[in-house]
């Protein structure tokens, strides 16, 4: 019995430290903005991993998903008279949702992995405890760059998930199903707001890069120093800031749409 | 040497990021239709607006002449009460009429306005006096149904007929 009780006290506090541990990191890393943007260039090298790299994967899925968003949605609506409002579906189901949501999973899968990994190898490779030997913080010199160019890369790939997409949708709906462009264009213009939905839309995009950047970049630098601790790290990044993004987007959806 | 073949890319990238983000404003959202003119605004008092939004348009002959802005309710009258921000340069005769419109069968509702014959031109702060109601769906049907059973009934008694 008072075996148990240990066991769950320890694991209580192992716990918090853990979460104490993260919440300090979140804080430095945070805290090393201005760190960042004396030394830009190493956030730009990391934008250009991040970023750049992704556009392709972010581009062709976003493609895609605008093309099937544009014949599911028709074949909807076609059954109450009212296609040319596939636009208008087509844009506030990526703006609002699909656009931060869908490019943050890839993201997660296409970056964070890469970022996980490489801090994960740095660690198994005893680089960071040499750059602190050196009196080099390896949280500022490493980690920030890659955690700011997560910042500036994520909503920037989101808006191009958005407006790849939307142009998928108009090349399904009309000049593949024949829908008017007159129409389409204007049925998305007269519902989609400006600061409601594209403003929203962009608010969570920011997030979700602060947070799949930062569960990654927490799993490389927490991970076991081997070779199965760098891979179970990696899965772990993948699995947990999918879930992050998914449960942050529905409060963010709450918070933000439901008043 | 490589950083300056970053910059080019990651510049490529951030500008690509930006114009995507001004596409999803310009062509996808409203950002034009907000529009940074001089108004006057005008008062229209309303039974019922059925579901008029703020920021839907007013049209005159089809063309939009202006924004609605607040609307709010009355409680002196029990009406609606909705003002128009019209554009500057825009006149419209004092007794202008006011109808709240759809744009086609589930598009969304708009306002209306049908110049009248006086020589006077609304000015800033006038309330238009003539104004007809959104057409409400169910009032529409249980027109019909009361039509339809007085109709079958056929007793001249039922005098209500609308």
């Amino acid at each position: 019995m008072i075996g148990f009780a240990t066991a769950i006290g320890r694991g209580l506090r192992l716990k918090l430290g853990d979460w104490g541990w993260s919440a300090r990191l979140l804080g430095t890393l945070l805290m090393h903005l201005g760190a960042c943007l004396r030394r830009f260039s190493l956030v730009r090298e990391q934008i250009f991993f991040l970023g750049n790299r992704s556009l392709s994967i972010i581009g062709v899925s976003g493609l895609f998903v605008g093309f099937v968003l544009a014949l599911q949605g028709y074949y909807t609506l076609q059954r109450y008279g009212s296609a040319e409002a596939v636009g208008l579906l087509v844009a506030l189901s990526l703006v609002r949702e699909l656009g931060p949501v869908v490019a943050a999973l890839l993201f997660a899968g296409r970056a964070g992995t890469s970022l996980t990994a490489e801090i994960g190898l740095m660690k198994a490779g005893e680089q960071l405890s040499a750059m602190e030997m050196m009196a080099v913080d390896p949280v500022q010199r490493v980690l920030a760059p890659r955690f700011w160019a997560g910042f500036i890369a994520m909503p920037l790939l989101a808006a191009v998930f958005s407006a790849v997409g939307i142009i998928g949708g108009w090349l399904v709906a009309v000049p593949l199903i024949g829908i008017d462009a007159g129409s389409f264009w204007s049925q998305m213009q007269g519902g989609v707001d400006v600061f409601k939905d594209v403003g929203n839309g962009f608010v969570k995009s920011v997030v979700f890069g602060v947070t799949v950047s930062f569960v990654a970049l927490l799993q490389g630098y927490a991970c076991k120093p081997t070779p199965e601790g760098v891979s179970q790290a990696t899965t772990r990044t993948v699995v947990l800031s999918s879930l992050a993004v998914l449960g942050l987007d529905f409060i963010l959806t709450a918070m933000m749409f439901s008043i | 040497m490589q950083s300056s073949r970053y910059d080019a890319l990651v510049g490529f990238f951030v500008l690509l990021g930006g114009a995507a983000l001004l596409f999803l404003a310009l062509k996808a959202g409203n950002l034009l239709s907000l529009n940074f003119q001089d108004t006057y605004t005008v008062t229209a008092k309303f039974d019922n607006i059925g579901g008029l939004k703020p920021g839907a348009a007013v049209k005159s002959a089809g063309v939009v002449v202006g924004r609605v802005g607040t609307i709010s309710f009355d409680d002196k009258s029990f009406q609606a009460r909705v003002i128009l921000n019209m554009n500057q340069g825009v006149a419209f005769p004092k007794d202008s009429s006011a109808k709240i419109l759809t744009s086609g069968l589930l598009g969304e509702q708009y306002i209306g306005l049908e110049p009248g014959a006086e020589e006077k031109n609304l000015a800033a702060g006038d309330i238009i006096t003539q104004t007809q109601s959104a057409v409400v769906l169910e009032n529409l049907i249980g027109q019909f149904l009361y039509n339809k059973a007085a109709d079958a009934s056929s007793t001249p008694a039922s005098g209500e007929k609308q």
